[in-house]
């Protein structure tokens, strides 16, 4: 097992080393972004004095490797520091309590991961299942009606499933509230009654990938000899794909969940507008329009943070599904 | 012994090639009585592995039974449905593979897999199959019987999950074992081992058996009856003695002389002659585990030095460190008395062009997507520096060296060339760059009796036109005898002896040699049971504890 634990040290390493990378690769783009906040909360008559006011207000009139380096000590002890319009707004209306960047990415976030959470509790197995299914019969009628939905789905816009859903499932059939408003501390099944909806559409969205990775990565291995013994043993098809394929077929489809479970976390932000749902995509895409860094800054990092995390958890799980690194001679 | 247990009757195969359906078998009659054990013998392509399959009503993809009946205990496998062949398989036919390596699921431990058929046939609880387990592999003298079952595949040995695979394929108490090719990937030592342990176990249960194989010598230790099979028909079947004794048919008879191939012996070499190539005391590893230790060796012009040993002796090690593709940690190379760069990369174009190599896969060897004329001409054109048509002349003349008519082959691709051709064009590569030395990998242990020896006349007639030194690596000591003039064994990354080929094969041998020598099957039917007797079995389970 020693050389597991060493295996995953150094990807663990490798993992900060990317995410330290792309922290760089982050504030330079912020940075190259034509504009700043100065000169879009002021507008058209944004004189140079006032420009200049909150420029040095906010900072930035320091060297770029000035606030690069203090942004970045900033976030390695947990401060993502303050966002530019609560600061503006707090110094124009004399509000004293500045509500940090990390404040206002934790619900959003905690909302985010929820709804991904429950779309992922759909679509893994759901994938997974149709998967086998559809190599267990292969070139069947079944296996190409679910090829086509899966692949229709995946190539509809986001926002055209979405309404599709709603005109089937809210305003026909109203089982579901259209709105998905959630907030802290709503009642669990309230909350899911109201994910429903944009997890719904998030499922359609990325099961044709997860499904047909396991479709193809089972089908891969049904040419070899000890699938033909399996068969040769009297062993049913079903448990020949379950029991003898699937188990050597899961590193490629755990490295397709897992991006796909980064998807869910950073690219969902059209979902979360159509269903209204209070995720960090909306805010997000607020906080670029108004050149608000920290906060971009802050979202930016967590998206690849959940990348790296989450294709890091693959590489392992991959690792841990080959039996010859579990089991070494 | 009378029981009629299994009647295959006109049964034909069709296999499709290109989506045409080409026929494979046939029409093949095949009766088996209870507790008998039938040989079933022929090259690649003859269709043993296909009959043995359709045996159990099971065709391969991309094959079919297109006619005839397979009748096993009075059911009809070619028309009974998948439920009813389901019922039969593993349970009253069982299969035992050429590899047992690929053949277990690397995913589960073996006696989980052991355990699965009695389980899922439902004909007994799980606990109590995995007793069975144990004891089965106490009757097959695997070592530790009680916890072997408790591994996965790969922490296993090759001989060892033969066997495993053996007991799992009893472990129903079949009426009837297909056995295909379940020693050819195993080294002669090991075979011995497996051979014994299957028949006895066949024996013991009176479980009759199909045993398909391509080496007269083995199916004559195991079989009761022989057929043998040509491009899909039977060329003849008769009782294994009467067989071996007084084979009817020409084809059968060249089978038999295959192993006649010997050329003369070369005259010893003067000393004071410099080597081509002189090992001095070369020690390597992969990364930080040692794989040879001190080998020296010289091969001298116009020669060819044999090195044999089982797999995992250092044999392609050794030429991998000549080659330069991997640098001994201690020792160096000389070529004609010079000192070779370790590491290819820092040698020369000519230092490169003299050692040339051929490699035992010549499928994957050879550049799928490239034509014959160009895998040839690239090293032409690399070495020499001809282009067009000079370069074209050059490349016909090495297929005319290899016996292959150049205006036929020169713009075919490797996949329309036959294993044997395919091999051929290896050689051709490897003389494009007008090498005095080759190092042969295991060159013709992929080929068929009949068409190896055609490559080893090749090499041999090669060898005299251009004077070419040969380091020929193998496991097979018929080979060895047929063209080697001296001999180096090699145990564990060891060279454990060495000389000329007569005296190699001449007591008093090294202990090692002695077991190697004596573990390569002849075709009398009795050589196994005696020469189990001459060791004693304990004799032979310690080798096998020992070796693993």
């Amino acid at each position: 097992m020693g050389s597991i634990f060493q295996i995953i040290l150094q990807r663990l390493a490798l993992g900060v080393i990317t995410l330290l990378i792309v922290s760089m690769v982050i504030f330079v783009a912020v940075n190259a972004l034509p504009g700043d906040f100065a000169q879009a909360i002021l507008g058209q008559g944004a004189t140079d004095e006032a420009v200049a006011q909150i420029r040095a207000d906010l900072g930035l009139d320091q060297n770029y490797f000035m606030r690069y380096f203090s942004w970045l000590g900033n976030v390695v002890t947990g401060n993502l520091g303050i966002s530019f319009a609560q600061m503006n707004f707090a110094s124009n209306m004399g509000g004293d309590q500045l509500v940090g960047v990390v404040e206002q990415i934790a619900p959003r976030f905690k909302a985010t991961m929820f709804l991904a959470g429950v779309t992922a509790m759909f679509a893994v197995p759901i994938s997974i299942t149709l998967g086998v299914l559809a190599a267990l019969y292969r070139n069947s009628i079944f296996d190409r009606a679910v090829n086509i939905t899966t692949l229709s789905s995946i190539s509809s816009p986001e926002f055209f499933l979405a309404y599709i859903l709603i005109l089937v499932l809210a305003v026909l059939n109203p089982i579901f509230p259209s709105l998905s408003n959630v907030y802290e501390g709503m009642a669990l099944g309230e909350k899911l009654n109201r994910t429903m909806l944009p997890a719904l559409t998030l499922t359609l969205v990325v099961t044709a990938h997860m499904m047909r990775m396991t479709r193809a990565a089972i089908i891969n291995l049904l040419a070899s000899p000890y699938i033909e013994m399996a068969r040769l043993k009297g062993i049913s098809p079903m448990r020949v794909i379950v029991r003898h394929a699937l188990p050597n077929a899961l590193a490629p489809i755990i490295n397709v969940i897992a991006l796909n479970l980064a998807y869910l976390i950073t690219g969902v932000v059209v979902v979360e507008v159509v269903f209204v749902y209070p995720g960090i995509g909306q805010l997000f895409v607020d906080s670029v329009k108004i050149r608000d860094i920290p906060v971009v800054q802050a979202c930016c990092l967590i998206f690849a943070a959940a990348y790296i995390l989450l294709n890091l958890m693959a590489d392992i799980l991959s690792i841990l599904s080959n039996p010859r690194l579990r089991h070494p001679k | 012994m009378t029981q009629q247990l299994l009647k295959i009757r006109g049964l034909k195969i069709e296999g499709k090639s290109d989506e045409v359906w080409k026929p494979i078998v046939n029409g093949i009659d095949l009766d088996l009585k209870k507790g008998e054990v039938l040989g079933l013998i022929g090259e690649s392509g003859a269709g043993k592995s296909t009959v043995g399959l359709a045996t159990m009503g099971f065709t391969r993809d991309g094959c079919r039974i297109s006619g005839g009946t397979v009748d096993f205990d009075g059911v009809d496998l070619v028309t009974a449905s998948a439920a009813v062949k389901r019922n039969m398989l593993g349970k009253r036919i069982a299969y035992v593979a050429q590899s047992a390596a690929a053949s277990f699921n690397p995913a589960h431990r073996l006696i989980d897999q052991h355990t699965e058929a009695p389980t899922q046939h439902r004909l007994r609880p799980k606990a109590e199959s995995e007793l069975d387990g144990m004891g089965l592999y106490h009757r097959l003298r695997l070592p530790d019987p009680d916890h072997i079952g408790f591994r996965y595949p790969h922490q296993v040995s090759g001989g060892q999950l033969q066997r495993a695979m053996t007991a799992m394929a009893m472990s129903c108490r079949p009426d009837l074992i297909i056995f295909d090719e379940p020693t050819t990937a195993l080294d002669v030592t090991t075979q011995i081992e497996v051979l014994a342990a299957i028949r006895d176990i066949v024996e013991q249960f009176d479980t009759a058996a199909i045993y398909i194989t391509h080496d007269l010598a083995v199916v004559a230790q195991m079989a009761d009856r022989i057929k043998v099979l040509l491009r899909g028909d039977e060329v003849e079947e008769a009782e294994t003695r009467a067989m071996l004794l007084a084979p009817r048919e020409d084809y059968t008879k060249s089978l038999w002389a295959v192993r006649s191939f010997q050329r003369p012996a070369k005259p010893a070499v003067s000393t004071g002659v410099t080597p081509i190539v002189s090992l001095k005391n070369v020690s390597a590893a992969y990364g930080k585990s040692p794989v040879l230790f001190d080998v020296a060796f010289d091969i001298h012009a116009g020669r060819t030095v044999a090195v044999v040993g089982e797999s995992g002796s250092g044999k392609s090690t050794t030429a991998r460190c000549i080659t330069g593709l991997l640098p001994p940690s201690q020792g160096h190379i000389e070529f004609n008395g010079e000192a070779l760069p370790l590491d290819y990369r820092k040698r020369s174009k000519d230092q490169l062009r003299q050692v040339q190599m051929i490699y035992q896969m010549a499928d994957t060897a050879l550049n799928p997507r490239s034509s014959i004329g160009d895998i040839i001409g690239r090293p032409v054109q690399f070495y020499s520096g001809l282009t067009g048509s000079a370069k074209r002349k050059r490349v016909e003349e090495l297929l005319a060296q290899i016996e292959l008519e150049p205006e036929q082959y020169i713009d075919r691709l490797p996949s329309e060339l036959s294993g044997g051709q395919k091999q051929r064009i290896g050689i051709a590569r490897a003389l494009a760059a007008e090498p005095q030395f080759i190092i042969c990998d295991e060159v013709t242990s992929a080929l068929d009796q009949l068409v190896a020896e055609g490559i080893l006349k090749l090499l041999a007639q090669l060898q005299d036109d251009l004077g070419l030194s040969y380091m020929f690596i193998t496991h097979d000591l018929a080979t060895v005898r047929a063209i080697s003039d001296e001999v180096v064994v090699m145990k564990d990354g060891r060279v454990v002896e060495q000389g000329p080929k007569a005296e190699m094969f001449q007591p008093p041998h090294h202990p090692y040699t002695d077991l190697l020598l004596s573990s390569v099957p002849e075709m009398d039917p009795d050589w196994l049971t005696n020469l189990l007797n001459g060791r004693g079995v304990d004799n032979i389970g310690d080798a096998a504890v020992g070796k693993m």
